[in-house]
């Protein structure tokens, strides 16, 4: 009951926007509109038909940018959680490699990306390379804010109860940066998906990227959005597995 | 008593303590001595001039006014800095990672950690000397059932009451099993009632356990009932001002030794030290 009436408010509204939708594409009210032909304006109902009648080629290009998402983010999870440590424990480490950092995020990816193409070639190391590239930088951000958070009360309290440096790290600082770490995974677990996007943009003969491409060149429209809506899940998905994780880790908050 | 002294003071056959428990596993306690403390942050003069003697298993209560460096004094003696001029010995040792290895320290807010249980908590300091999970849970808990706590060891911090909450901090400090007790306000942030029951609650924890204390209050009865001892600071930088003596040290019933005609005359006389050292206009800031 609860539940139903958490759900029911977004369930709502979405449901009244496809109708909305739907209504406005199928009179073809919303291609006049637009001054368009109606075949590239896909109601809804379309682009669920076109869902259905591709789904075995959206599946299987599905697979192939799930797993430079999944690869990337991890690549990006083991990166970040090493470099937020060691930027925590080191002083020089922190002044020499934050603002490294931050310049890491303003390298624009549509330019690397044909490079990182021309380094690695077509397989998938280029598209693990710009989906770390991204995620690396919540997660880093966002631990480290976290093991700095740490009252330094807590920290004295321990250091007279005999805790070496490991420790304190072990048994206070990694806890309490937890909850900001997934906050920085759950917003790099959302970019990840438009960066193995533009790593296929870059150069690949498969994933949804390059489907996208094709569509759209070829006016494909609902199929365009099929594919968007297959992307949407694989970002929602990640998510909601990390807060589910979340949930279970950080069990004190 | 003498007034407006820097003197060192006391005996330590004055503070012999009468009821020594058995089961106490500690040596005791180690005596501390400061002499010309003198510390300051950058132009700030937070300490000047400080001497302070304590006996093994004394207990020392420090009333002052806010912000005179009380906590600065205790983080000073527990080795957490270094003092800007003169010396501070804990059982005979000066430097500061020996008075950090002698000095369990116990912060104003209770500082656990809400990841792990109650009797986790008290057993950090066993945790980070590597002794092995079980067998910090087994020691710790037998203060937990010594000291009325039977039955909260698996209990989440969050979910205990402020005075609970204060007890197994306390515990905390118990267990590491240190000389020399550094008490920061401990009962700071509790209402009247639960602070009254915990005041009657540590002076029975220190009677079984006796150690050198020394802890840090605003309340002048908190201090006098609690101590063999408490010495007035004056406002920043801080000095000792005046030194009194407790009419009848750690009676258990505290109702009746805080409405002693003895008692209520030294606190009146502690009150009135704390008042003048308070309006006393710093020499510099």
């Amino acid at each position: 009951m609860v539940t139903m009436k958490r759900w029911l408010p977004p369930l709502l509204f979405l449901t009244a926007l496809i109708g909305a939708w739907q209504v406005a594409a199928s009179t073809g009210w919303l291609a006049d509109a637009l001054h368009l032909e109606p075949f590239l304006v896909p109601s809804p109902a379309e682009i669920a038909e076109s869902l259905w009648q591709s789904r075995a080629l959206l599946a299987e290009n599905a697979w192939v940018t799930l797993r430079e998402v999944l690869l990337g983010f991890g690549c990006a999870v083991l990166a970040g959680l090493v470099f937020a440590v060691a930027l925590h424990l080191s002083d020089l480490l922190r002044r020499v490699f934050y603002p490294l950092l931050v310049a890491s995020q303003t390298v624009p990816i549509v330019a690397i990306g044909p490079i990182l193409v021309v380094w690695f070639g077509y397989g998938i190391a280029p598209k693990l390379w710009i989906v770390a590239l991204i995620c690396f930088f919540p997660i880093t951000v966002n631990t480290l804010d976290g093991l700095r958070s740490v009252d330094p009360e807590a920290t004295k309290m321990m250091r007279t109860l005999d805790a070496s440096r490991g420790q304190i790290l072990g048994r206070v600082e990694a806890p309490s940066a937890l909850p900001y770490f997934f906050s920085g995974a759950k917003i790099a677990a959302t970019v990840a998906v438009i960066a193995a996007l533009f790593g296929e943009w870059a150069g690949a003969d498969s994933g949804l990227g390059v489907l996208i491409r094709q569509d759209s060149a070829q006016l494909e429209t609902a199929r365009v959005f099929a594919a968007m809506l297959v992307l949407s899940a694989i970002a929602i998905g990640l998510f909601a597995i990390l807060a589910l994780v979340e949930r279970r880790v950080v069990t004190w908050r | 008593m003498r007034q407006d002294t820097n003197m060192p003071t006391a005996e330590a056959s004055d503070f012999a303590v009468e009821e020594t428990s058995p089961a106490s596993r500690s040596a005791g306690g180690a005596s501390l001595s400061i002499r010309g403390l003198g510390h300051s942050y950058g132009d700030l003069q937070t300490i000047e001039r400080l001497d302070l003697e304590l006996p093994a298993r004394g207990v020392l209560g420090l009333v002052g006014p806010s912000g005179c460096g009380k906590s600065t004094l205790l983080e000073l003696i527990a080795g957490l800095q270094e003092p800007s001029r003169g010396g501070i010995e804990v059982g005979g040792a000066s430097d500061s990672p020996s008075r950090l290895k002698s000095c369990a320290y116990m912060p104003q807010r209770d500082m656990l950690l809400p990841w792990l249980s109650s009797i986790d908590n008290a057993a950090l300091a066993l945790r980070n000397r590597g002794v092995r999970r079980r067998q910090a849970r087994r020691e710790a808990g037998e203060l937990f059932e010594r000291f009325g706590l039977t039955g909260f060891e698996k209990v989440a911090p969050a979910e205990l009451s402020g005075g609970m909450r204060q007890r197994v901090a306390f515990l905390r400090t118990l267990v590491a099993d240190k000389p020399l007790l550094a008490l920061d306000e401990p009962f700071a942030s509790l209402d009247a009632i639960t602070r009254a029951e915990m005041q009657e609650w540590l002076a029975e924890a220190l009677a079984a356990h006796p150690r050198t204390v020394l802890f840090v209050t605003h309340d002048v009865e908190e201090a006098l009932y609690l101590s063999d001892r408490v010495a007035v600071l004056s406002a920043r930088p801080a000095r000792v001002i005046d030194e009194l003596r407790a009419p009848a040290p750690r009676s258990t019933n505290r109702d009746a030794a805080v409405t002693d005609p003895k008692f209520v005359a030294i606190r009146e006389r502690a009150l009135l030290s704390l008042r003048k050292g308070a309006t006393k206009a710093p020499e510099r800031w």
